[in-house]
Order: C-alpha cells, then structure tokens, then sequence
C-alpha cells in the first residue's frame, strides 16, 4: 500500500449499520452511464418478455400504462460505493408482467435501449422483488435515470436495475451480462457486498 | 448529464496495463468500420467501468474495469489495435 | 510542494519530483491521496509547466464539495509528500523539436492547463513557430496566467481573449460564447490545433474548425469532464 497522504480523509465513510458494507451516503442521486442517453418515442416503445421456446410477448407504453402498478418506496444501492435511501417510485410489478408466461427458465437476461444488458436469476425478479418502473419521486422518469422505464430491483447493486429497459429473455444457462462479464460480480449482492468475481 | 470525454484519460489506465502509452494506438470500429486513434474514443467514466465508443456510430470500442486485484480490458470492439513502435 | 493562487478558485501547485523522467507539453499525472485507512482517491491533472528536471507545475480547479481538489487546495502544507504516476498521455501533446508547423491553441477555462504548457515549451525551446492561443472564460478575473500570457504576446505568441459572460470595460467583442470569428480561418500554412476544455466547450469548437476548412486530422481535442473534484 502506498504512504498515507497527512491530513487527507476522502469522503464520509462512517460506519453505519443501516448501509451495506462499504457504502457511503448520498441524498442526490448521481448520473452513472456507459453510454450516450438512448431517446425512446413513446409511440415506439415496447417492452418484451421472450421465453426460452421463443414465444415473445409484447406490451406497448399504453398498456404498460394499463397495467396495475405499485409504489415501492427503497433504498438504492450503486456498486460505485454510494447508497440513496428511500427514494419512491411508481411502475409494474415483474409478477404482474411475467405471471402467465409459460417457461421452465432459472435466469434471465434483462437488454436495454442503447445496448446494455445485465443477468440475474429468474426468481430474483418474482414474489414483489422487482419493478418495471416508469416515475420517479412523483414525476416521470427522467430520461438519465432511465426513462421512460427502467427495471427496479432494489436488493441488488443498482447495475442490475437496467435503465431504459427495453425487455426480458428467459434462458435455460445464465448469460454474464454487460458488467458481469467484465469482472463485476454476477448476482450482486450488496449485504454480501459482493462487487467483483470472487467477492 | 451524460458528457464524455475523450481517449486520453485512457492513458494512465491502459499504461498500467502495458507500460506504454496506448492512446496514440489505431482502431477500427467493428461496427461501422471508422478508424480512430485510441485518443479520439468517447469515453464514458461516470460508470463502474471504463466505456470507450466509436464516435461514428456509438459502438462499443473497449471497455476497462479496475477490480482490486485485476483489470478487466475487452476489445472486441476494434478489429485491431495498432500499436506504433520506435 | 507549493502553491501559487492564480485565480479566486484556480491554484497552481508546484511539486518537486525527485527522478522525473521528463514529459512533453500537454501531458498530465494522476495524483492519488490515500487516507489512514487506506481509502484512496485519484484524479487526473494537467501539466502546465514544460520539462525542467525534477520542477512541475500542476494546474488544479477548486470543485466546492469535492473530495480531492479541496484538500490539494486548502489542506496541503508546503513539504507533504503526494503520490504522482506520470507523465501520462501521447496523445495531446506538442513538442518543438518535431513540429515546425504553426499551432492554435483554444482553451476553456482551466483547459488552459495543458495549453499553456505548450505556450512554456515554445519559449523555453526559444521555438518560433507560429503561435495562436484563443481562451475562452467567463469573466476578467477567471484568466488564469493572466500576466504571463500579455508578457508572451510581445514574443510572438497571438492571444485572443473570448469572454462569455462578462467583458472587460471598453472591450469591442462583447460578452458571449465563442463562435466561428474568434476562430478564425486557416490561412497560409494550416495549423496544428489543440482544442482542450469542457465537453461542450470542445464538441462546438472542434465542430466549428472543421466547419472553417481546418483538416479534421490535425485537430486534437481534451475533453474534461465534472470528475468529483
């Protein structure tokens, strides 16, 4: 390890139990991206659900918007160390999305507008865990933070709560997605803080 | 705001990797065929790894992770690095 | 370790470095702090000196609230010890033994930094190559280097001053972004340029180098970006 540099202290790092290890604080709610900021048309989006067999089922914004939704109100955990706590949003539960859909898949792989993917197990997205989310803090969400929709799984790191989510592909074998194949962790779990492969 | 920079601040990352500066290394898109330096990407920093992209066509061109014990380097979106010698 | 104030929140650092290898003008060095407990913050900063043995000059931008700038700023003392790595970067750079072609430089605010290294070099290698600095910032007393750069202009280097939100009294340009006049066209021998500030600062300079017939090739660009300070 290198010398230490007197004086300097970083950032607030103070212990505190009601964060996952390692994760600091914050009360506004930083930009990440990978990429430029993907701009959907309402009237073209769509979000889809495509099983291991290949039957596709699709929903336009419109009906996304027909759905029941909920209001969840969590704690947002990012990989890059910082935590928000109980930020409110609005949007469809995955039960309500993926409750008839006929499969035998363990995983799957959440893809996005612009490109991005990501990877989780299958029952990580059921039984109230996981939201496709359309408005933030009371107001349509914003295009940075992921609008028009974005998935919402809060007991993960935030990487895998994809933003500008564009659908869903149910697999038999897991699929490292756009970080899990770069030696972030695969599932990701912040309590277990688990950031990088072999955490 | 989702601004980018440019390939520079790849250079104390790649450096660490290679020991040399690879900033000035040539690419070509997979995606569109567009040459350009390594300098001239735009990279995406605000992010947990390093994401390079062809300025033509916004294809990914390299991403870098900097795990405690390891760096995660894919180029698959270039057909080639060419590296100038002497 | 010293520091020099060069405007209310631009201050330089002037770091004495024991077996620096040298570097060319426009390169930078990642500066790392680490805490007691072995937490560790890095960030990038510009050269702005030329090579001179083991002297360097570090052009460092006060971010209110960040975690790196304040304490570099404001918790130094003279004599502390700092973890460099560097020289770093071969892309933007200029050196005067290889290039004899004119230079236009444009800088945005503290993109002024790597800039004026090159400004340094020319002198110091007593180069005469054609030099041409346009520098954008958003008021009189935001020039950083304000002294050095009317002392160069009497030694062939040609400064224009752009001044976006508030203009010098009897100024004739008045306030406003910087747009395809200050520029200028590439007459006679086309020039290198080095374009180097804020994302959009460079994104709409680069555009309008182009749009004025400069050769896509010889622009070189640094964006910076609203790293956490």
């Amino acid at each position: 390890m290198a010398p230490f540099t007197p004086g300097f202290l970083g950032r607030d790092r103070s212990a505190d139990t009601t964060l996952p290890p390692g994760q600091y604080l914050t009360h506004d709610f930083p930009v990440l991206s990978a990429g430029p900021t993907p701009r959907i048309p309402l009237d073209r989006w769509e979000f889809t659900v495509m099983t291991e067999a290949g039957v596709v089922r699709r929903w336009s914004w419109a009906e996304l918007l027909a759905l029941p939704s909920e209001t969840p109100t969590v704690d947002l955990h990012c990989v890059t160390k910082w935590s928000k706590l109980s930020t409110d949003w609005e949007g469809v539960s995955l039960d309500t999305l993926l409750g008839d859909v006929d499969t035998a898949a363990d995983y799957a792989l959440v893809r996005s507008y612009g490109g991005y993917t990501t990877n989780l197990p299958l029952e990580d997205l059921l039984d109230g865990k996981a939201w496709i989310a359309y408005r933030y803090d009371g107001e349509e969400l914003p295009s940075e933070h992921g609008g028009p929709a974005r998935l919402l799984i809060p007991h993960l790191y935030l990487w895998k709560s994809a933003k500008w989510v564009r659908g869903i592909e149910l697999l038999i074998e897991d699929e490292p997605g756009f970080w899990e194949s770069l030696g972030y962790h695969n599932y990701g779990d912040p309590w277990r803080e688990q950031r990088y492969q072999g955490d | 705001m989702t601004d980018y920079l440019d390939g520079n601040v790849l250079a104390g990352p790649l450096r660490e990797v290679f020991g040399v500066d690879l900033t000035t290394a040539g690419t070509r898109c997979v995606g569109c065929g567009q040459a350009a330096h390594v300098a001239e990407l735009r990279v995406f920093t605000d992010a947990p790894g390093i994401v390079a992209r062809c300025s033509g066509c916004d294809n990914v061109i390299m991403r870098l992770v900097r795990t405690p014990d390891a760096a995660w380097l894919d180029l698959r979106g270039t057909t080639a690095l060419r590296v100038p010698l002497g | 370790m010293d520091t020099r104030t060069e405007t209310a929140s631009a201050r330089t650092l002037v770091l004495d470095v024991p077996g620096w290898p040298g570097h060319l003008a426009g390169q930078h060095v990642d500066v790392r702090l680490t805490a007691a407990d072995g937490y560790t913050a890095q960030r990038s900063y510009s050269i702005a000196s030329p090579a001179d043995g083991d002297h360097l000059e570090l052009l460092v931008q006060l971010v209110p609230g960040g975690e790196v700038s304040p304490y570099l700023v404001e918790g130094f003392s003279i004599g502390d010890a700092v973890e460099i790595r560097g020289p770093i970067g071969g892309w933007f750079v200029w050196n005067p033994a290889t290039s004899g072609e004119p230079v236009l430089l444009v800088g945005g605010g503290s993109g002024i930094a790597p800039l004026m290294a090159m400004v340094r070099a020319r002198r110091a290698a007593a180069s005469r190559t054609p030099f041409r600095l346009v520098y954008s910032v958003r008021a009189p007393d935001q020039v950083i280097y304000a002294d050095e750069l009317v002392r160069q202009s009497a030694d062939g280097l040609d400064v224009t001053l752009v001044h976006t939100r508030l203009a010098p009294p009897g100024s004739t340009r008045p306030a406003g972004r910087i747009g395809v006049e200050d520029l200028g066209r590439p007459t006679g021998s086309a020039p290198d340029c080095f374009v180097c500030g804020p994302t959009g600062f460079v994104e709409s300079v680069a555009d309008m180098l182009v749009g004025l017939g400069h050769d896509p090739a010889r622009i070189r660009t640094e964006r910076f970006g609203p790293s956490g300070g």
